[in-house]
């Protein structure tokens, strides 16, 4: 059942992402960027990282996928305009990232054995409970001094979008 | 990770500085609303007192050193002498910065908030023992750094300084995650004592991944010091940006992004040295030679010492090639020279530039020692130590790094190095001559008078490079006893 699921939503993971870069308009790479990250939530249920799924839905599929489209739309992005192919990236483009990709399989099966691979159902810290515990207590640190990171976000934003210096 | 669950005030004590920093900056925005206009003169000199609170702060923690928040943080000789350095950086921005900010009309609240906030983040960076924390570290004091340099938002070399920054800076900082990810994955920690640990352990992952991580890293880091050959991004930032904020970006960001790169590369990745030693190596002389070549071709000041700054990135980095204890020592001597040089020449710039910073070019000094003897004489100060003459902290500073890369066995990079800073001579020679030997043109004579402010933003720095070229045991000592990093 599990790995059923896994490969279903593996398997839309992957061709909505070759999606996002084949699509000329942004906004379908937009949607099937949202595709990606919807199954991608899946996979981590699945992984038993119920907090992170939740988390990828609400902040990637929705916050950051709604000023994607917001930024899109306010740009008023057309569809791309097709720029003449080099003739070495169209000869070379495909198998370069094919060997790459082989290259990165052989070497993950090769480094790490069998036995040290992640099994459906063998995690089980992923909780809204045991995320939370950790965040306020062994990271407690990282997760305070963000605050700071977040809030130069927003004074920056004022600052840089300010009309003009009096 | 020795697991503390909750902390305890030994902590809050070993953090103080961090926490002064975070706490005055968001007062200071509190404060905008209910001050007139006209006391914008408040905002500095809190920001002032707030840096010499934090000063105070550190090396109060130091005197009860040790590790903090379960060994994220670690409150070390080597973190106090880069917190001091970078809270000094911050003090020598704001004095040049009261009569920029009033000559560009531009005081507000915010430009000290966020000079507060990334000097905060730097500091962070000084102390931390764990990569999550150098990573926010580093993200609070770049993305505070990149809003600095498009400060001044109606110019456009601002803007463009700005933009390349940012995004260049985010490219970077991607990098610099996937390391993180890449020893997360393969120690199972991102505390730099336990990835020490393992790496050398039983159970050590393979030598290829640790080393992958090590070079993604490099890649992030060295954007972060602007070492070639990812240096491109500096010359247009240092350009466009405020000159104050110049005289920051060169100085503050960069001494704290070299104190995690000794940190990391020291401790978690020392058991690999012999195979990141080659690229350091390359990254030295590169740095070293573009940015004097690069150099003696600028026509604005600002470029120039642009340049210069990349050039003096490459001599830091050969203190990280020699791979030792006196290499470490020698590293922290030369950030301190550096910083002190570097900050006071920008300075000079920032009071001639005049309004707009119109006058930038190295023939708009001409003259100066006529109309403003003492700012000149500073300014000689500052470049005779950029040189590296004797009695002056750049000249030890160099003295330092070659003789532990010829402990290191580093006889090329040695030689290859001092033939850099006798090129290095001729670019710093020009700017001399220009003031002395020239009649004053339209800039020097209607540069504004001196601000009691201005005139500590010039002493200080020379005081600093003096002392540091006469009495340079003082901070050699300390450094020499701090460069045993924890591992």
């Amino acid at each position: 059942m599990e790995l059923i699921l896994f490969l279903v939503f593996a398997g839309i993971a992957v061709v909505a992402a070759i999606n996002v870069v084949v699509q000329r308009h942004p906004i379908s790479s937009a949607v099937s960027l949202i595709a990606v990250m919807g199954s991608l939530a899946v996979l981590y249920l699945l992984l038993g990282a119920e907090f992170i799924a939740a988390a990828q839905v609400i902040v990637y599929a929705g916050a950051i996928m709604v000023l994607f489209v917001f930024v899109i739309m306010l740009l008023n992005a057309g569809g791309e305009t097709k720029a003449g192919r080099s003739f070495v990236a169209s000869l070379l483009g495909v198998p370069v990232l094919v060997a790459l990709l082989a290259l990165l399989a052989f070497f993950t099966a090769r480094i790490y054995p069998r036995d040290t691979e992640v099994h459906f159902g063998g995690f089980r810290g992923g909780t809204a409970q045991s995320v939370g515990r950790a965040l306020f207590t062994t990271y407690l640190l990282p997760f305070e001094i963000t605050s700071i990171l977040i809030l130069i976000a927003i004074v920056g934003a004022i600052v840089l979008a300010r009309k003009e210096l009096e | 990770m020795p697991a503390s669950p909750i902390f305890n005030p030994t902590d809050l004590i070993r953090f103080l500085p961090e926490i002064i920093l975070t706490a005055m900056g968001t007062l200071i925005m509190v404060l905008d609303p209910l001050l007139n206009r006209r006391e914008s003169k408040v905002y500095g000199t809190l920001s002032l007192a707030t840096l010499l609170a934090a000063i105070l702060a550190a090396i109060y923690a130091y005197s009860d050193a040790g590790p903090a928040f379960g060994g994220m943080l670690i409150v070390d000789g080597f973190a106090t002498f880069f917190r001091v350095l970078v809270l000094g950086v911050g003090i020598l921005t704001i004095l040049p910065s009261f009569s920029f900010l009033k000559r560009q009309q531009a005081e507000t609240s915010e430009f000290h908030a966020l000079l507060l906030f990334s000097i905060a983040g730097q500091s962070i960076m000084a102390a931390a023992n764990d990569l999550i924390i150098i990573f926010i570290g580093l993200e609070i004091s770049s993305i505070a750094s990149y809003i600095l340099a498009g400060y001044l938002r109606d110019d456009k070399r601002a803007n463009e300084a700005a933009l390349k920054y940012f995004l260049l800076g985010s490219f970077a900082t991607g990098f610099f995650l996937y390391g993180v990810a890449l020893i997360y994955g393969e120690t199972g920690s991102i505390n730099l004592s336990v990835v020490h640990a393992v790496v050398t352990g039983p159970d050590a992952p393979l030598p290829v991944m640790v080393g992958l991580a090590a070079a993604l890293m490099f890649v992030g880091l060295a954007f972060k010091v602007s070492a070639s050959p990812f240096q491109i991004w500096a010359p247009d930032v240092y350009q466009g940006a405020p000159t104050p904020v110049s005289a920051f970006l060169s100085a503050g960001p960069k001494a704290a992004a070299f104190a995690i790169f000794l940190r990391i590369f020291m401790t978690a990745f020392a058991p690999i040295g012999h195979a990141w030693a080659p690229l350091v190596w390359a990254s030295a002389l590169l740095s070293m030679t573009i940015g004097n070549f690069a150099a003696l071709l600028q026509t604005n000041v600002k470029r120039m010492l642009a340049y210069s700054s990349i050039a003096h990135a490459g001599y830091v980095m050969v203190a990280l090639a020699s791979r030792s204890e006196v290499g470490i020592a020698a590293a922290m001597f030369y950030l301190a020279a550096y910083a002190c040089m570097n900050v006071g020449a920008f300075a000079v710039v920032s009071h001639l530039s005049g309004k707009g910073e119109r006058y930038q070019s190295i023939e708009d000094f001409a003259g100066l020692a006529q109309k403003q003897p003492f700012v000149a004489a500073m300014l000689s100060i500052f470049l005779l130590s950029l040189i590296g003459v004797p009695l002056t902290g750049g000249f030890f500073g160099k003295f330092y790094i070659f003789k532990a890369a010829l402990e290191s066995h580093l006889v090329w990079l040695t030689v290859l190095g001092l033939l850099n800073s006798a090129v290095a001579a001729y670019y710093y020679l020009r700017l001399l001559v220009m003031m002395y030997f020239r009649d004053p043109g339209e800039a020097a004579s209607s540069a504004e008078p001196l601000t009691p402010a201005f005139s500590a933003a010039l002493i200080l720095p020379a005081i600093g490079t003096l002392v540091l070229g006469i009495f340079p045991g003082w901070v050699l000592d300390f450094a020499g006893r701090s460069a045993s990093l924890v591992k």
